[in-house]
């Protein structure tokens, strides 16, 4: 469309430099993740050569194989989708009630909702397992997923809030003059309206919590995610090409539910409710 | 405004909000500010010398110790070094894709820009770490390039230089500050993007319609204009780079960073209270940089 226009004028025409310093850029972003899936397929088990001497699927065989990776995944798993369920009931509850109201104290309580994102995760890590110490919490399972759900729910809380303050208030006012009751005007108006976006907050939510590994370290006590399996195998490697399949395995579960939270929230889906 | 508010919560609406509100808030203020109040309690605990206890009662012991042992402002420097050239570097790289996804790209460019951003940045941040490991390796694909680029030469002088320098790009500080600059530059490109996006387009023609170069516009309109994104993006870098253990642990020299020192001392040293003052630092000084970026004006173009 755009090359149908004769030529842009000159502001808005990016200079060489832009063009070449922008396609570097992302280039740079990608080049390492391909890297990887590389090393996975790699006969070499010993060295970091490149480029690879040659190629094998015989890792994913020696990988799958073993049952300490089988039980970090489950763990990581069990521990992403309890970590998920709970900030997609905290995340949801909260963003309905702060989306439209406005009281005194409502900037303090945001404030709140985004300080586990925007402070470090080390301070989060160590100050819940400060409190855990304190009232003789033994770490496990569950204070894994308490540390997860804190800040998994202000990814589903971003995401419900920015999508109910789209829909028009005068959705809910028309259904409720209409005679819809509260459950009803939530059930047809807004839960349709605002499905996506929870999915897309969940799908985020799991994603982060399934990688997770900062907060992680300080809340597991035993406990190992397939996170903490793979930090230990960064420093003691028993067998590296093994390290490569589980990274290459990592990308694949976090990355299919990011492409779809991007689907769901797509700009032309967005602007569907506007 | 307070009217329509008091109106609002009044009877059964208050009931209904409260009801909302209270799991999320009770959660957060309890297993959230609970924590962080304990923790800021510990850092003023000190740790029994003899008995290696924490000692329950009040003192400035902890801080003394953080503040006037030569080694621990070494870590608070080294970091806050660390954090500051990564935070230029990854706004310079920043620029020009963020330039170009906000203001140049057509739509369907625009759109692979963004995912093209997005992906890297959700990708798995260990394996990110661990990649990089691969590639800085002594044998791996940056010395590989080098190689045939016939710049081994250079490489071997980045890396024959003092203090920065190493064995290899993997166990020196060239090569963490390559890790962290690659890791955060999402957080810098999006809000950068974001604030370019912004800027009216009536602007830029007024600039060139007034004689005015592409440089002098770039540097006299959508600099200026580009300042929140540019601040908002840098408190990312900033504060990520302060609070990292990993990236510092798994590639790079052996000298010690804020939160690696965090990590040690929760753990096999057991000074809580220690780890609980190293890790007020980064607030501390993250406070200090957004008063800084205030003064700046970084914000005003908000």
């Amino acid at each position: 469309m755009r090359s149908e226009q004769p030529r842009r004028p000159s502001w808005e025409r990016p200079s060489l430099f832009t063009r070449v310093m922008a396609a570097v850029g992302l280039v740079f972003l990608h080049a390492p993740v391909w890297v990887i899936a590389l090393y996975a397929f790699t006969t070499e088990d010993r060295t970091y050569q490149f480029p690879p001497p040659g190629l094998t699927l015989h890792w994913f065989d020696v990988a799958f194989a073993r049952d300490d990776i089988w039980e970090s995944m489950r763990l990581s798993l069990l521990v992403a989708s309890a970590a998920t369920l709970l900030a997609i009931i905290l995340g949801t509850l909260a963003a309905f009630a702060l989306a439209r109201r406005t009281f005194t104290g409502k900037e303090s309580i945001t404030l709140l909702f985004v300080l586990p994102i925007a402070l470090p995760g080390i301070l989060t890590g160590l100050a819940l397992l400060a409190g855990m110490r304190t009232i003789g919490l033994e770490p496990g399972f569950w204070t894994i997923v308490a540390g997860h759900a804190t800040f998994c729910l202000v990814i589903v809380y971003n995401n419900v809030v920015a999508r109910l303050r789209r829909i028009p208030p005068s959705w809910v006012e028309a259904s409720m003059d209409l005679g819809a009751r509260g459950h009803q005007t939530f059930r047809y108006v807004l839960l349709p309206q605002i499905a996506t976006a929870l999915l897309a907050g969940g799908m985020l939510a799991f994603a982060l919590s399934f990688d997770e590994i900062i907060v992680t370290l300080f809340t597991a006590g035993h406990e190992r995610t397939l996170p903490i399996w793979f930090y230990s195998e960064l420093f003691r490697p028993r067998e590296r090409p093994v390290t490569n399949v589980v990274a290459v395995v990592v990308i694949l579960v976090t990355l299919v539910p990011i492409l779809l939270a991007y689907y769901l929230t797509r700009p032309d889906e967005q602007s569907q409710g506007t | 405004m307070a009217g329509r508010a008091e109106f609002s919560l009044q009877g059964r609406q208050a009931f209904y909000f409260a009801l909302l509100l209270a799991p999320p808030l009770l959660w957060l203020g309890i297993v959230y500010l609970g924590s962080l109040l304990t923790l800021l309690l510990q850092s003023f605990y000190a740790i029994d010398e003899f008995t290696a206890r924490i000692v329950p009662e009040f003192t400035l012991a902890t801080y003394r110790q953080l503040l006037t042992q030569p080694a621990h402002i070494d870590i608070i420097v080294r970091t806050l070094l660390m954090a500051v050239a990564v935070t230029l570097t990854a706004a310079v790289i920043a620029f020009p894709v963020a330039l170009y996804m906000a203001r140049y790209a057509g739509p369907r460019t625009k759109a692979l820009f963004y995912v093209g951003v997005m992906l890297p940045m959700w990708t798995s941040y260990l394996v990110k770490v661990y990649a990089w490991r691969l590639i800085l390796a002594k044998q791996g694909i940056a010395s590989w390039g080098f190689e045939h680029l016939g710049l081994m030469a250079a490489l071997d002088q980045a890396l024959a230089v003092p203090v920065v320098g190493g064995p290899s790009l993997a166990s020196s500080y060239i090569g963490m500050f390559i890790v962290f600059v690659y890791m955060w530059l999402p957080f810098m490109i999006l809000p950068l993007a974001a604030a370019l996006e912004r800027v009216p387009a009536s602007l830029l023609q007024a600039s060139a319609d007034l004689g005015a170069r592409p440089a002098q516009t770039f540097r006299n309109v959508v600099l200026p204009l580009a300042l929140p994104g540019l601040a908002a993006g840098s408190i990312f870098t900033f504060s990520l780079t302060l609070g990292d253990y990993i990236i510092p642990s798994v590639v790079g020299a052996p000298g010690y960073f804020i939160g690696m020192m965090v990590y040690q001392q929760q753990g096999t040293a057991g000074n809580l209270p220690l780890a609980a003052a190293f890790s007020v630092v980064p607030i501390v000084l993250i406070g200090l940089y957004l008063m800084l970026a205030r003064r700046l004006g970084a914000f005003d173009a908000l």
